[in-house]
């Protein structure tokens, strides 16, 4: 009996880790193995052919496998694009970047970054979703180790910490944004919600448009939550939309449970029209989920892979080349990251051999005065304030022909 | 030596866990001390999550091991401590400034408010007869989850603020939201210490020890190894059975407790289903009844994950395997008998010696 319940809870045990697992592979399509190989010899590469002092060690947490990997595998792959990029340029500001796994726990995520701090980072890339992030930037700021997240949109995780900034706009800001621009274009009468309530970038959204749309007149006839372990099935939740009449369904979710409610909305024969925010963007690479259903569907990005400008091409080409994907924003956040730092340590004049606590005291007062180029801004430029937050405009994208155009 | 020899046999194994956890701690305590470096960051920073695991593996293996009863729910107990507790001492921040008290104030109430919890479930489930109360913890746990994930609470000058499903507090200025729904518990000071996490695991083993070698313990495994035997010389299996569970969800919550104060910040889903099963993983693979062979697989079970960080993305697949080959190992006959057969060879091998 004992030993029945042994192997049964083992077997249990790995069938969950193995679908986490599985869960990934499933949707960023066939590049997990070969990524799987490419991004571990690539930092292990650059691990020994670095000398120390002669490279600066910039580390980052992500979810590099589970549920939430498409995010953490496509700011690793970005950040490395870059890092490779600067290493063929020469010069002398150069990176070895190490990524660790945090599973999207907050937890892992500091066990991911201790990890880092023993290999001696001396930049960090923080974490690159929000709730992890909350953890490590806390610990970014007690060891003084200077922060760049690509992606860890919640306000908390730059509040009251001078070291940490984002290269993201935060939570609010997009449902700020997202009110703003449908009020603006008159996109939809009647306004319904669909929300996750166990999420923390999902509700910091919806507070802030609920707010805004409140103070814009926008008619929200109602909203409809679920949860992680609810995101299988939307038809209640698009029942009562459909109920209320709405004709704009405003979705501040990831692009997973997005598409399911795409499809299961096209076959209630339901049809308003979408709107999403960044975590939408991803939806068009979802395995089994037919592009066709996603047309017209609109998005706030700050990134747009069909750009033409030879910045956003060059990158597009040789992640395409590397991972057989399409990069989403952040992939390019992740780039920007890298290459943003790379300015403000030549404008302040760091150099590898330096303390990651001097490199911080300069990086602070560097940052909030440089103006940088990106992938993710637009031609205004990208610059910081001192409390961390990024300055730029997000993008309005609309889904048409399974590409992203530009809505004006 | 020859007293070791001559103890009763539970007095013995009682004794050699307590040095062994107390061997653990001073060698840890003296390379934080004296060591530049200390222990290494990883392993510093999981110093207080390894001894909140410990107890709450310990708690469910009085349940599991000594009761035999089956939870699947204790993640839920440890979860109720954690936001529990932390609301407590996030609460008294300023009322008690000396943070051992504040934490030793918060970690009883985490437990009071577990007990109570495993007390009213108790009440029902444990009068039955079969796996109910494996079923009913199920259900709790995913209920506590999906309650604590959408509540609001927050103190301010005038007193506590509740709020359910959508943020409605209004905190005064200097007001403190100390649970956050979604967005789950964020601490503006991480009051647990490794020695407090020690501390609560010696009086876990004490309390657990003591239970089970007394007269009531001797009654629960009575109860455990047959039911109708047992009520027929007239011991109340409800009564028992109770007794162990509501100390187990306790003492889990003091150990969610622990937990919590020791992050900067975590939510409700990170005690979920899966939580519960890595705790009962925890006390399968050490041992049913077995206290430090759980103390020993909690920790190395926690530490394990980081430390095969090597293996980069498979490194989850690796773990597993581990944990599979190691369950094959101990549950293996003709391993445990050469294992015996080696034991009593080393003895006869230095009785000859002496001799």
């Amino acid at each position: 009996m004992k030993k029945y319940l042994a192997m049964l809870l083992a077997g249990a045990l790995s069938v969950s880790l193995l679908a986490g697992c599985g869960g990934d592979s499933g949707s960023s399509a066939s590049s997990t193995g070969s990524a799987g190989s490419a991004g571990s010899a690539s930092s292990t590469g650059s691990d020994s052919s670095a000398a120390d002092g002669t490279t600066f060690k910039l580390g980052g947490t992500g979810p590099l496998t589970g549920g939430a990997s498409i995010y953490g595998l496509a700011a690793q792959r970005g950040a490395q694009i870059a890092v490779d990029e600067i290493a063929e340029a020469g010069g002398d500001i150069q990176f070895t970047l190490r990524y660790e796994d945090d599973v999207h726990d907050a937890e892992k995520a500091v066990n991911a970054y201790n990890t880092l701090k023993e290999w001696g980072m001396q930049i960090s890339l923080g974490s690159v979703t929000s709730k992890p992030g909350e953890a490590t930037s806390v610990l970014n700021y007690e060891d003084r180790i200077f922060a760049l997240t690509p992606s860890a949109s919640s306000p908390a995780v730059i509040e009251s910490k001078d070291n940490v900034f984002q290269m993201c706009f935060s939570d609010p800001n997009q449902g700020l944004a997202s009110a703003q621009y449908i009020s603006e274009q008159n996109l939809g009468e009647k306004v319904f919600i669909i929300w996750k309530n166990d999420d923390v970038y999902s509700t910091g959204i919806k507070d802030q448009f609920v707010t805004e749309a409140e103070a814009l007149n926008l008619n929200v006839v109602g909203d409809a939550t679920f949860t992680t372990d609810s995101q299988t099935d939307f038809t209640v939740q698009l029942t009562q939309a459909q109920q209320a009449g709405a004709d704009l369904l405003f979705l501040p979710i990831y692009y997973d449970a997005a598409s399911l409610i795409l499809s299961q909305a096209n076959a209630m024969g339901y049809d308003p029209a979408i709107f999403g925010v960044d975590g939408m963007d991803g939806i068009l690479t979802v395995d089994g989920f037919d592009p066709a259903l996603a047309e017209g569907v609109m998005l706030l990005t700050p990134f747009n892979a069909d750009a033409q400008d030879e910045a956003t091409q060059a990158f597009v080409q040789k992640y395409q080349a590397q991972y057989g994907e399409v990069p989403n924003q952040f992939a390019a956040d992740a780039y920007d990251c890298v290459y943003a730092l790379k300015q403000a340590l030549e404008t302040a004049g760091c150099t590898p051999d330096m303390s990651a606590e001097d490199i911080c005291t300069k990086l602070i007062e560097v940052f909030p005065t440089i103006t940088f180029e990106g992938l993710t801004g637009d031609g205004a430029g990208i610059t910081w304030d001192s409390t961390g937050a990024v300055s730029k405009s997000p993008k309005g994208m609309v889904i048409q022909n399974g590409a992203y155009v530009g809505m004006d | 030596m020859t007293s070791l020899k001559t103890m009763k046999k539970s007095t013995r194994t009682s004794f050699l866990t307590y040095a062994m956890v107390v061997v653990a701690f001073v060698i840890v305590q003296s390379l934080r001390v004296f060591k530049d470096g200390g222990v290494g960051a990883v392993l510093e920073g999981q110093l207080i999550p390894i001894c909140a695991y410990i107890t709450v593996a310990l708690a469910l293996n009085l349940v599991v091991g000594v009761s035999g009863e089956l939870s699947l729910g204790h993640a839920g107990f440890m979860s109720i401590g954690a936001f529990m507790g932390c609301a407590m001492a996030s609460a008294l921040q300023d009322s008690v400034t000396l943070a051992p008290l504040r934490l030793a104030i918060s970690m009883i109430f985490g437990a009071v408010l577990a007990g109570l919890f495993g007390f009213l479930i108790g009440i029902p489930v444990l009068r039955l007869n079969g796996d109910y109360l494996a079923i009913v913890t199920l259900a709790f746990g995913e209920i506590i989850k999906s309650i604590i994930t959408n509540v609001y609470l927050g103190v301010d000058k005038d007193g506590l603020q509740f709020s359910f499903l959508t943020d409605r507090n209004q905190l005064a200025e200097g007001g403190i939201a100390l649970i956050k729904g979604p967005m789950g518990v964020n601490n503006s000071a991480r009051i647990s210490t490794f020695v407090a996490g020690f501390i609560l695991v010696m009086i876990t083993l004490i309390v657990v020890f003591n239970l089970v070698n007394s007269r009531a313990g001797r009654a629960i495994m009575a109860a455990r190894d047959n039911r109708i035997a047992a009520e027929s010389v007239g011991i109340s299996v409800t009564k028992y059975k109770m007794m162990a569970f509501v100390t187990s969800a306790a003492l889990a919550g003091a150990a969610g407790t622990l937990y919590g104060c020791s992050q900067v910040t975590f939510t409700a889903t990170k005690f979920d289903f899966n939580t519960s099963i890595l705790i009962l993983v925890f006390v399968v693979l050490g041992g049913l009844g077995n206290m430090w062979g759980t103390v020993i697989a909690a920790a190395a079970l926690t530490i394990l994950p980081e430390a095969l960080r090597e293996f980069a993305d498979y490194r989850m697949l690796v773990y597993a395997i581990v944990l599979i080959l190691v369950m094959l190992a101990t549950n293996n006959p003709t391993i445990q008998s050469g294992l015996s057969r080696l034991i009593q060879r080393l003895k006869a091998g230095k009785g000859g010696e002496e001799q």
